[in-house]
């Protein structure tokens, strides 16, 4: 734990440092004089050798200072504070809803395999994985907003809302409720809904793929047939038997599925005008705002190593070999 | 449950003319070809080479032969009950209880993620309305009549946890837990050191007669088989090539009355008391299976 967080750091500090960027210029611009640059550079610190600079820059985080943003001109922590719950609750809810169809369709396919059912769901499986995201939001947005007018078009709430809550968690329908507002729970869910299905459709072919294969090579093992032999009903040797032991190779699916959308959904950010995590990255890294791509990536790695560690820790609860 | 007169007079398995057929892509695969015998309380092998088709007629009269694979028989009858005009549901209802099997390793049979004591009251609980506590005890005099030593101690290990022998034990209590009146025993030592084999034999043996139970031993061991069964099926190519009592497989002057394939299998066993240069390889004729 403690090394791959060391390696974390040591990886993103040195990935900074490689950048073909000149960190000078983006806190100066280019047009500065030679003394106002070298002035900023004594203050980023460039002057001292490269393993000092990472000593710091360890220091820093530890104390919880990522720097400042050129870019917005806030502390980076402030900002992540307000990015990643954005992006938090759009990636639950993704995940939420593609392991809640994802499953029962693996499931599903698995106990037909060869018959229609598996063959929907790999057409299914099939599109959700190709059809590119930004097209769907597109045609979501145009369909659902646009038309129909049954979500709410792009952002997190609709402006007649946005003072009424104020940030406690940061993800806005948790605050609303906190606050009692159910009006603007309602209308953040109407935001939220949209975006997530959108994931959701792409963890929904991942996961019920995968599901479906981990679900068949189970059935294929010999204790399922000396379930069926001692009579056990079908549903219950599926159910009961053989999912009981695909289930650690399908929490570690989920969870990296997961993973995925916590790194922030770059395009899908875009299309719903979402302030989350992957917008902040790429904006930034366009702006060589180095602090706050830093700090963004250590964010990401650091949700990679817990939910890691959590499914982890499913594993071990789930088999008792690996206990 | 059964009288007593009831038991003695139809055969615990009638069968006539089984095939089990696989239907590929690339044709008709015939497992097993028109095979007849009937099954009474007694220990009848089936001995065979791979792909004989022995595995094949034991999941057929369970009713578990795989997707594409297709059954057909003139006659099945468990105890005078016809087994081809009943529903998935009854033949479902009828394993475990009235027909069980023990498989080959209990390295892969046994749940890994479920303790051993569960997966044995697991098999009593589907058959009988037991609450837990009831069949908790019933599993734990199972496992002592399979003479494991601890019964509430292995009651809660998983299956890792527990060597072969004791699998294997564990599996021999699971299936007969619910007494039923037929055994099919797949390969059930083949897995097993030959140390511990006879073990497995003794305890299955004693449970068959003890129980007056009909037992369908599958091995491809003729030296196995012919001391432990009372009758013996050699089958090749899904066909029963001859059926004969078990003694006969040993006894030399027996020998001219033999299927040429019978012949074949007992000249390819070595002999500790008559050193071999050469093991002959069997010939089969493709007019046994015309």
């Amino acid at each position: 734990m403690a090394i791959t967080i060391f390696g974390l750091l040591l990886v993103t500090f040195l990935i900074a440092r490689v950048m073909p960027i000149d960190p000078v210029l983006a806190v100066v611009g280019d047009r500065a004089p030679a003394d106002v640059y070298e002035k900023a550079r004594l203050d980023l610190g460039l002057d001292k050798p490269l393993w000092t600079q990472f000593a710091i820059y360890i220091a820093k985080v530890f104390t919880g200072d990522l720097g400042t943003s050129v870019l917005t001109a806030q502390k980076v922590t402030d900002d992540i504070k307000t990015v990643f719950p954005a992006t938090l609750e759009l990636a639950t809810l993704g995940t939420l809803i593609g392991a809640v169809f994802g499953v029962p369709f693996g499931i599903f396919a698995a106990t037909h395999q060869g018959r229609w059912p598996d063959q929907v769901a790999r057409i299914v499986g099939l599109l959700g994985y190709s059809i590119p995201v930004f097209w769907l939001g597109l045609m979501g947005l145009l369909l659902f907003y646009a038309k129909l007018g049954w979500v709410a078009g792009p952002g997190r709430l609709s402006i007649a809302y946005q003072d009424f809550v104020d940030p406690i968690t940061g993800i806005v329908m948790l605050d609303a409720a906190l606050q009692g507002e159910w009006d603007a729970v309602r209308d953040a869910f109407s935001h939220l809904i949209l975006p997530a299905s959108v994931l959701g459709i792409l963890s929904i072919a991942y996961i019920s793929r995968m599901t479906r294969s981990f679900l068949i090579n189970e059935l294929q093992q010999q204790y399922v047939i000396a379930a069926r032999v001692k009579g056990v009903p079908e549903w219950r040797v599926v159910w009961g038997h053989a999912l009981r032991n695909a289930v650690v190779p399908l929490v570690t699916v989920i969870a990296l599925s997961y993973m995925h959308l916590l790194e922030g959904s770059v395009l899908t950010e875009t299309i719903f005008a979402w302030p989350g995590l992957g917008r902040y990255i790429t904006n930034s890294l366009l702006n060589a705002d180095m602090n706050a791509v830093l700090g963004g990536t250590l964010v990401v790695g650091a949700v990679f190593i817990a939910v890691n560690l959590f499914s982890d820790i499913i594993g071990r609860l789930a088999d008792p070999r690996a206990r | 449950m059964q009288t007593l007169a009831n038991k003695a007079e139809a055969p615990l398995l009638d069968i006539d003319n089984l095939k089990v057929d696989f239907h590929t892509p690339t044709g008709i695969v015939q497992a097993v070809r028109g095979l007849s015998f009937t099954l009474g309380r007694e220990r009848l092998g089936i001995v065979g080479e791979s792909g004989s088709g022995k595995s094949m007629t034991g999941r057929a009269i369970l009713d578990l032969i795989p997707h594409p694979g297709v059954v057909g028989a003139d006659r099945m009858l468990f105890r005078g009950q016809d087994l081809m005009s009943m529903d998935r549901k009854a033949r479902r209802k009828l394993r475990g209880r009235h027909i069980s099997m023990v498989m080959q390793d209990p390295k892969f049979s046994l749940n890994p993620v479920q303790t051993v004591g569960s997966q044995i009251a697991e098999a009593y609980r589907i058959h009988h309305k037991a609450g837990s506590r009831e069949a908790r005890e019933r599993s734990l005099a199972m496992l002592e009549q399979v003479q494991i030593r601890e019964p509430a101690r292995v009651y809660d290990l998983y299956p890792h946890e527990v060597s072969g022998g004791m699998g294997q034990r564990v599996m021999i209590a699971m299936m007969l837990i619910a007494e039923p009146e037929i055994l099919i025993a797949d390969e059930p030592t083949s897995a097993l050191d030959v140390t511990v084999q006879l073990q497995i034999l003794k305890i299955l043996d004693d449970l068959v007669s003890q129980r007056g139970m009909g037992l369908i031993f599958i091995s491809h061991d003729l030296h196995l088989v012919q001391s432990f069964c009372d009758r013996v099926i050699v089958m090749y190519g899904g066909k029963v090539m001859e059926t004969l009592p078990a003694a006969e497989l040993a006894d030399e002057s027996a020998r001219s009355r033999r299927h040429p394939y019978t012949l074949g299998l007992l000249n390819c066993l070595p002999d500790l008391d008559r050193p071999r240069e050469k093991l002959p390889t069997l010939n089969r004729d493709p007019a046994w299976l015309a």
